[in-house]
C-alpha cells in the first residue's frame, strides 16, 4: 500500500503537470485549515498533552508505573465496573424502550406524531445539571417517587441515562425506519413470511446499521456521563469521569487522572471508530422514500408499540413536570419564592452573584462560544468534504475530519483541566482571562457542528461547483452557488445546536467559570451541592429557566426540520 | 479553434486519457463516441480544466491552456444530468453566466427570454428546475450554457439520461440550435445515433485512446478497425470465400467511402484478406435476393425484425426483415444485399 502512495506522491510534485488551476483554491482551502488546527492544538491538544505530561512525565521522565498501581486499587476497578455495567444496562435499556417508539413515531401515522416526537427528543438537549436536578426532584424525599427509596442509589442515574439518550435511539433508527423502502417487506410477505420472519429477515438486518450506530453512541455518552453521574451519584456511584474531577480536584492525584484518562481516551477512540463503520454502513444502504409513502396509519397490531410510546412519553414528562412543580413550591406552599430569590443576589451566601446575572454570563459565553464553533466548523467541514484527487490529500483530509472528532472522546474535565494547568503562563497567560470558558466550550460544540455540516456538504454533488466554474464562477463564487443555499438551514440548526450545548456544557466549565462570573450550570450544581430546602428550590427554579432557554433555542431549530442535528 | 497535442490523464496507475491528439475548427461539433468507461468524460473534463494533464496539452486558438483555470476558459460544460442550481428559477440559471459578468438586469432578461425561444420553454423563466421533466432540465441546462456564449460548449452526455423518443427529438433540436448559433462544440456520448444527428466530426474513443477520427460521414462508412465498426453499429464480419460469396459477383460493396478500399472485384475480396462488414440494414429479406439461407433466429421490433440467417455457403448473419406478423423461424428465406450497410476493414 505504502509504495504507490509514494510513488503517486513524487508524480504529484513531478515538474510538468499543469497543476496551477487546482492548487490556488487548494492552497487558500489549506491556509484556512490551519486557522482550526492552530485552535485545535493550542486549546485541546496543548492542554491534553500538558495534563498527561504531569501525570506520566512527573521529572520529565517517562514513568508509567503509575499505570498498574492506579488500575490496581480497588477503588479504581469499583469506579471502572460501575462505569462498564451501569452504560451497558443504560444502553440495554434505552434500545429496550427507544426501538417501539422509533416505530411508532416514524413508520405510523396518526394526529399529535410530531408533538410527541419533539417530547422524546427533547431531554437530548438539556444540560446533564438539569437532568440531574430533575431526577433529584422527583425521587429525593418530598418528591412524587420519593417514597420509593431510590434517591441515592444507582436507580435514578440508569433512569437519567435512558431519559437523555432515549432520543439518540428514537431519532436515529426512526431516521433510518423511516427512510427504508417498505416494499422489501411487502415483497417478503408476499414470499410467505410472516411478520415475525419479515421483521427478522428483511426489517431488522436494514436497521442494522443505525441500531448499532445509536447503541455506540448510547453507551459512549454513559459511559462519559459527567453531569447526571455526579449530581445523581454523590460520593458513592462515580463513573471514570467523575473520578478523574474528584482525582484532580480534591485529591491533586494527577497520575490517577491522567492514567484514568488515556484508558478513557483508548475506549472512546474504538467506540468511534466502531460507530463510524456503522455509519458508513448507514450511509451506503440509505434509500430514500417519501415520508408520507411510508408511514401509514396504526392497526390493532400497533397497540404494543403506541403503549410503550406511551410509557415513555410518560417517563419523559414526568421527571420535568415534577421539576416544574416543585420549582414552584416551598414549605408546602405554592410560591414564586424560588424564582425571586434568582434575581437576589444576597439570597444565599453560597452563591457570589445572582442567578439572573449567571444567566446573562451564560448567554454572553455561549454566543461567543457558539460563533467561534461555527466560524471554525463551518472552515473545517469545508476542507473535509473536498476529495482531492491524490490519494495522500485524502488521506490527510481523512484524517483532518478524524481530528475535530477528536474532542468527543476526551472526557471534558481533562480539557478543562489542562487548560488550566498549561494556559498559566507566558505566552499565554489565559487563567484569568474571560475567554477560556467560551473556548472550552466551542472546542466541545465543535465535533457537533462538523458533524452536522460535514454530510451535507458532501451529498452535494460536486459537478454542481463545476458546472458553475465553466460558466466562469470563480472557486468561491461557485461554491458559494452550489453550496450556500444548501447549507443555510443546516448552518441555523448547527448554531442552535451548538449555542444548547454551550448553554449547558458542564465539565470543563466547572473548572474554568471564574468564582464571580459563573455560568447557570455551575451555580444549579453549587446550589444542589448544599443541604437546605432554599438552595434545592432556587437550583429547581434555575434549571427550569436553563431548560426552557435551551428548549425554546431547540425549537426553534426543530422547527427547521433538520433532520441531521443529534445523529452523528 | 481547438487543439489536443498527446494529452493524457492518469488517475492512480489507470491510465484514463491515453496519448490523445485531435483537433476542431471553429464553428463544427465534434463527438467523442466511445463506451462507457473508455476515458472520453475525462478527456472532456481535462479540455475544461477540470482534470489535470499528466502530459500533453489542450491549445485553444493556439494558446496553451495549462495554467488557466476552468472559469477563465470561456468555454460552457453541459452534464448529463443538467446540474441546474435546484434553489434558483430557471431564469436565474439561465441568466448565470450574465450574472458573474454583471450585465444589467434588463439586458439579462431580454436575453434569458431569447434563449428560452431558442430551447423551446417560453414563459418558463420564473419556474424551479425541481418542477420541470428531464427533457425540460435539460433544455434549460443548454440554455444556460449557450447564454455565457462559450468558445466552446462541451456536452457530457447531454441526452443519456432521457428516455429514447425524447432523446431522438432533443438531439434533432440540438443539432438546429448548435448551426443556429454556430457553436464550436464537443459532444461526449456512448450513443452512435446521437453522435451522427448532431455532430459533423467524430473521434472513436476506445480503452482510452482515440483509434479513428475524421468526419461522421467518413466514420460510418469506412470504420478503421473492427472494434469502430463493432462499436457504430456493424454487426456481421465475414472474411476469404464467405465475404466473396456476400459481395457477390458485381461487386456490391460501397466503395465510395474515402479511406476505404478502392475499387475491387469480389475476387480480390476474397483474396486479399480483409474483412467485410456489414450493418443488419445490408441484408434484406427480398424474394428476389440473390443469397439464400435458413432463418435461425427472428426477433420482432417495433416496425421490423431482426433475423440470424444462416446463409448457404457463407454461415450466420444478421439481417433484416420488414413484416413482424410472420412467421419466419426456421423457413428459408432469400436475401438482397444493399451496399449502404457494408465497409471493408484492413484484415
Amino acid at each position: 500500500m505504502a509504495l504507490p502512495t509514494q510513488a503517486q506522491a513524487r508524480h504529484t510534485r513531478a515538474p510538468g503537470r499543469g497543476a496551477a488551476y487546482l492548487s490556488g483554491p487548494g492552497v487558500a482551502l489549506g491556509l484556512a485549515a490551519l486557522v482550526p488546527l492552530a485552535f485545535l492544538a493550542v486549546f485541546f491538544l496543548l492542554p491534553v498533552g500538558g495534563m498527561l505530561a504531569r501525570g506520566f512525565l512527573p521529572e520529565g521522565r517517562l514513568d508509567l508505573s503509575g499505570v498498574p498501581e492506579v488500575l490496581g486499587r480497588a477503588r479504581t476497578l469499583r469506579v471502572l465496573w460501575f462505569t462498564l455495567w451501569s452504560s451497558l444496562a443504560g444502553t440495554v435499556l434505552t434500545l429496550v424502550l427507544g426501538l417501539p417508539v422509533a416505530f411508532a413515531l416514524y413508520r405510523l401515522r396518526f394526529p399529535g406524531r410530531g408533538l410527541l416526537r419533539a417530547i422524546v427528543v427533547m431531554p437530548f438537549v438539556l444540560p446533564t445539571v438539569v437532568v440531574g436536578v430533575m431526577f433529584r426532584s422527583l425521587l429525593s424525599s418530598g418528591g412524587p417517587l420519593g417514597s420509593l427509596g431510590w434517591d441515592g442509589t444507582w436507580v435514578p442515574i440508569l433512569l437519567a441515562f435512558v431519559f437523555f439518550n432515549l432520543a439518540v435511539v428514537v431519532r436515529t433508527v426512526g431516521g433510518m425506519w423511516e427512510g427504508l423502502d417498505r416494499r422489501a417487506e411487502e415483497s417478503a410477505a408476499a414470499l410467505g413470511a410472516d411478520p415475525w420472519q419479515v421483521w427478522r429477515t428483511v426489517t431488522l438486518p436494514a436497521l442494522a446499521p443505525a441500531v448499532v450506530s445509536a447503541a455506540t453512541l448510547v453507551f459512549l455518552f454513559c459511559s462519559t456521563a459527567f453531569g447526571v453521574v455526579l449530581t445523581l451519584g454523590g460520593l458513592r456511584y462515580g463513573t471514570v469521569e467523575t473520578e478523574i474531577y474528584l482525582l484532580t480536584t480534591q485529591f491533586l492525584d494527577l497520575r490517577g487522572a491522567a492514567v484514568l484518562s488515556v484508558l478513557q481516551l483508548v475506549a472512546v477512540v474504538l467506540m468511534l471508530a466502531l460507530a463510524a463503520r456503522a455509519r458508513r454502513a448507514t450511509e451506503g444502504t440509505r434509500r430514500r422514500v417519501g415520508a408520507r409513502a411510508a408511514a401509514r396509519r396504526p392497526r390493532r397490531h400497533d397497540i404494543p408499540a403506541l403503549a410503550v410510546t406511551a410509557l415513555a412519553v410518560g417517563f419523559v414528562l414526568l421527571p420535568v413536570g415534577s421539576l416544574v412543580v416543585r420549582s414552584l413550591r416551598r414549605g408546602g406552599r405554592w410560591t414564586l419564592e424560588n424564582y425571586r430569590a434568582l434575581t437576589d443576589p444576597d439570597s444565599t451566601p453560597v452563591l457570589r452573584v445572582s442567578v439572573v446575572e449567571a444567566v446573562e454570563n451564560s448567554l454572553r459565553t455561549a454566543v461567543d462560544a457558539t460563533v467561534l464553533a461555527m466560524v471554525l466548523g463551518l472552515i473545517v467541514a469545508v476542507v473535509v468534504s473536498r476529495r482531492p484527487r491524490a490519494a495522500g490529500w485524502r488521506r490527510v483530509v481523512a484524517g483532518l475530519d478524524g481530528a475535530f472528532m477528536l474532542p468527543l472522546g476526551i472526557s471534558a474535565v481533562t480539557v478543562g483541566f489542562g487548560f488550566l494547568i498549561t494556559l498559566d503562563r507566558p505566552p499565554l497567560d489565559l487563567r484569568t482571562s474571560p475567554v477560556l470558558v467560551p473556548v472550552a466550550q466551542a472546542m466541545v460544540a465543535l465535533p457537533l457542528v462538523v458533524r452536522t455540516l460535514t454530510p451535507v456538504l458532501r451529498s452535494i454533488d460536486p459537478r454542481q461547483r463545476e458546472a458553475a466554474a465553466a460558466l466562469g464562477a470563480p472557486p468561491w463564487r461557485a461554491a458559494w452557488t452550489a453550496e450556500g443555499p444548501v447549507l443555510a438551514r443546516p448552518v441555523l440548526a448547527a448554531t442552535g445546536f451548538a449555542f444548547a450545548v454551550s448553554l449547558g456544557e458542564f465539565g470543563a466549565t466547572a473548572f474554568l467559570a471564574r468564582p464571580d462570573r459563573p455560568t447557570v450550570p455551575v451555580v444549579i450544581y453549587q446550589l444542589i451541592s448544599r443541604p437546605g430546602a432554599e438552595h434545592l428550590g432556587m437550583a429547581l427554579a434555575a434549571s427550569v429557566v436553563l431548560a426552557v432557554v435551551t428548549v425554546t433555542v431547540m425549537a426553534v431549530v426543530e422547527r427547521l426540520r433538520v433532520g441531521s442535528v443529534g445523529t452523528f | 479553434m481547438l487543439q489536443l497535442d498527446d494529452v493524457t490523464v492518469r488517475f492512480g496507475a489507470t491510465t484514463a486519457v491515453d496519448d490523445v491528439s485531435l483537433s476542431l475548427p471553429e464553428g463544427h461539433v465534434l463527438a467523442v463516441l466511445g463506451p462507457s468507461g473508455c476515458g472520453k468524460s475525462t478527456l472532456l473534463r481535462a479540455v475544461a480544466g477540470l482534470e489535470r494533464l499528466d502530459a500533453g496539452a489542450v491549445r485553444w486558438d493556439g494558446r496553451d491552456l495549462r495554467g488557466v483555470p476552468t472559469h477563465e476558459r470561456g468555454f460552457a460544460l453541459m452534464f448529463q444530468d443538467g446540474q441546474l442550481f435546484a434553489h434558483a428559477s430557471v431564469a436565474d440559471n439561465i441568466g448565470y453566466a450574465l450574472r458573474l459578468r454583471r450585465v444589467g438586469a434588463a439586458e439579462r432578461r431580454r436575453r434569458v427570454d431569447e434563449l428560452l425561444e431558442l430551447v423551446g420553454l417560453p414563459g418558463y423563466g420564473a419556474r424551479r428546475p425541481a418542477t420541470l421533466s428531464g427533457g425540460e432540465q435539460q433544455r434549460v441546462a443548454l440554455a444556460r450554457s449557450l447564454a455565457a456564449d462559450p468558445g466552446l460548449l462541451l456536452l457530457d452526455e447531454p441526452l443519456s439520461a432521457l428516455d429514447r423518443s425524447l432523446r431522438e427529438r432533443l438531439a434533432g433540436d440540438l443539432r438546429e440550435i448548435l448551426v443556429t448559433t454556430g457553436t464550436t462544440a464537443v459532444l461526449v456520448t456512448h450513443d452512435h445515433d446521437e453522435a451522427f444527428t448532431i455532430a459533423d466530426r467524430m473521434a472513436v474513443m476506445l480503452a482510452s485512446r482515440v483509434v479513428q477520427e475524421g468526419t461522421t460521414a467518413e466514420v460510418w462508412r469506412a470504420p478503421a478497425t473492427r472494434e469502430v465498426a463493432e462499436f457504430i453499429g456493424f454487426e456481421t464480419f465475414l472474411t476469404g470465400a464467405a465475404a466473396g460469396t456476400v459481395a457477390g459477383p458485381d461487386q456490391q460493396v460501397d466503395a465510395a467511402a474515402p479511406p476505404g478500399p478502392p475499387q475491387q472485384t469480389a475476387a480480390s475480396a476474397r483474396t486479399d484478406g480483409r474483412v467485410l462488414a456489414l450493418r443488419r440494414a445490408a441484408l434484406r429479406v427480398d424474394p428476389s435476393g440473390r443469397l439464400e439461407g435458413v432463418v435461425r433466429r427472428a426477433v420482432a421490433v417495433s416496425d421490423a425484425v431482426h433475423l440470424t440467417v444462416d446463409v448457404d455457403g457463407v454461415g450466420e448473419v444478421a439481417a433484416l426483415g420488414d413484416d413482424p406478423g410472420v412467421h419466419l423461424e426456421g423457413r428459408r428465406v432469400r436475401l438482397a444485399l444493399e451496399a449502404r450497410g457494408t465497409a471493408y476493414l484492413p484484415g
